[in-house]
């Protein structure tokens, strides 16, 4: 799934002119920066905190949707879902260890999660209250994650853009499977329609906010254009989503939940009404109504999981002696 | 003290006749659980056939600041390279 627009980066950097312009060089010439390669602080930390709030939005966002597997309405919904989710899991851990290329190491990462120090998509502190919501993630959550992620398949720093296409090559898989749910249930019966709305309504919003704040708010992004991090603002991700999801809103005879949506031909695009963003802090903040529930989650199969790690570790310590023993 | 989980080197092989190519990493253990990760974390649509994993500790990479002395024949050895021969086209293909 996926990281919304980066929250409090900051790329600072205390290096020369001359190393900074010599970094910028390679940047400008397109040259992938790899691991070991000399790069400014500000781009690490940058870095750092991207990448890291990506892969924790991954894992947290296996909760609203694993909230569902167990009642999936058939076997086909049901194997669908736990393969996404599956998916989701995979797309945390290729990201970690992107992040571990630049030195940070996964028990801080695991800790700045836990501790609710590091941040994660707004997205996920909203409840999935019906089955319709699975179906509404896929289409919006996944189709907004898609927006963001495929310019970051050419992100300067290789390790995040080769995980990135990893990543892409598994999201379509999740966005089909929820527009297809949300068709059996918009061509459904009246109730099932009504169902289908109802999320659509709760899940709008918040999937418009998944790209960040509007460029004109968002500090230190002009830093991370110029060092290839991110290629398209929140602004310009925002308005492509808008325009590909309202003809798929159509489709379904669904309404989305902005009156001032309209098409705009002089910019070839649609308008939207104004965004809370009030809401959009609160919930980034912690605020939001599933906050608490998803870090407890978090917590406990950190802590459930414990003696698994403590006896892997100790089995392997015993095989280690025991093979040094027989050489 | 709290022991960490080592990281490994996630190397795969997409099809007979190719090399394994370096993936990603993993926590693990040891080298079967670092099998099973690898394979449930990189290999969940037919992406390969062979897996090898390698303790990160045991990787010696060569030193970035030495890339050039390392790595930059191509810049004054232009004889190592077939253009730098003239051939007579009456030759033909060669
Ligand atoms: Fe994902
Ligand atoms: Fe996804």
């Amino acid at each position: 799934m996926y990281s919304q627009g980066l929250i409090g980066a900051d790329g600072r950097t205390t290096e020369s002119e001359e190393f900074l312009a010599r970094f910028q060089a390679r940047i400008d010439a397109e040259e992938k920066i790899e691991p070991t390669d000399a790069m400014p602080e500000g781009y690490r930390r940058t870095l750092v905190r991207q990448i890291g709030q990506h892969a924790h939005s991954e894992i947290v966002g296996m909760l609203p949707e694993g909230n569902w597997i167990t009642r999936a309405p058939s076997l086909r919904r049901k194997a669908a879902l736990l393969a996404k989710v599956q998916d989701e899991g995979g797309h945390g851990l290729y990201l970690y260890c992107a992040a571990e290329t630049l030195g940070v190491s996964r028990e801080e990462m695991t800790e700045e999660l836990l501790t609710g120090k590091a941040k994660y998509s707004s997205i996920f502190n909203y409840p999935t209250l019906s089955w319709a919501d699975i179906g509404i993630i896929g289409w919006l959550v996944d189709g907004a994650a898609i927006m963001n992620q495929i310019p970051l398949c050419r992100c300067s720093y290789g390790p995040y853009a080769r995980a990135m296409i990893r990543v892409c090559k598994e999201e379509s898989f999740h966005q089909r499977q929820g527009y297809e749910l949300c068709m059996s249930l918009a061509f459904g019966t009246p109730e099932q329609k009504a169902m289908v709305q109802d999320a659509l309504n709760r899940w709008w919003w918040p999937s418009i906010m998944m790209f960040g704040p509007h460029d004109a708010d968002s500090q230190h992004s002009d830093q991370s254009m110029a060092w290839k991090i991110k290629r398209f603002s929140n602004d310009e991700l925002r308005q492509k989503f808008i325009d590909a999801t309202v003809p798929q809103a159509e489709y379904l005879g669904l309404t989305l939940p902005d009156p001032d949506l309209k098409w705009n031909e002089e910019k070839g695009g649609y308008d939207h009404g104004p965004i809370d963003w009030s809401e959009f802090w609160r919930v980034v903040k912690g605020q939001g109504p599933m906050a608490r529930d998803r870090i407890k989650a978090r917590k406990k199969a950190w802590d459930e999981g414990a003696w698994v790690r403590e006896a892997a570790l100790a089995h392997a310590e015993k095989r280690r002696a025991r093979k040094m023993a027989a050489e | 003290m709290v022991q960490t989980t080592p990281l490994w080197e996630v190397f795969i092989r997409p099809r007979n006749g190719l090399s394994h190519k370096h993936v990603g990493s993993i926590h693990a253990a040891d080298e079967v659980l670092a099998l099973q990760a690898a394979r449930d974390v990189y290999t969940r649509r037919g992406e390969g056939n062979s897996i090898w994993v390698v303790r990160s500790a045991d990787i010696h990479a060569s030193d970035p600041d030495q890339a050039a002395e390392n790595f930059e024949p191509t810049a004054d050895k232009i004889y190592r390279h077939p253009t730098f021969y003239d051939i007579p086209e009456e030759v033909g293909h060669m």
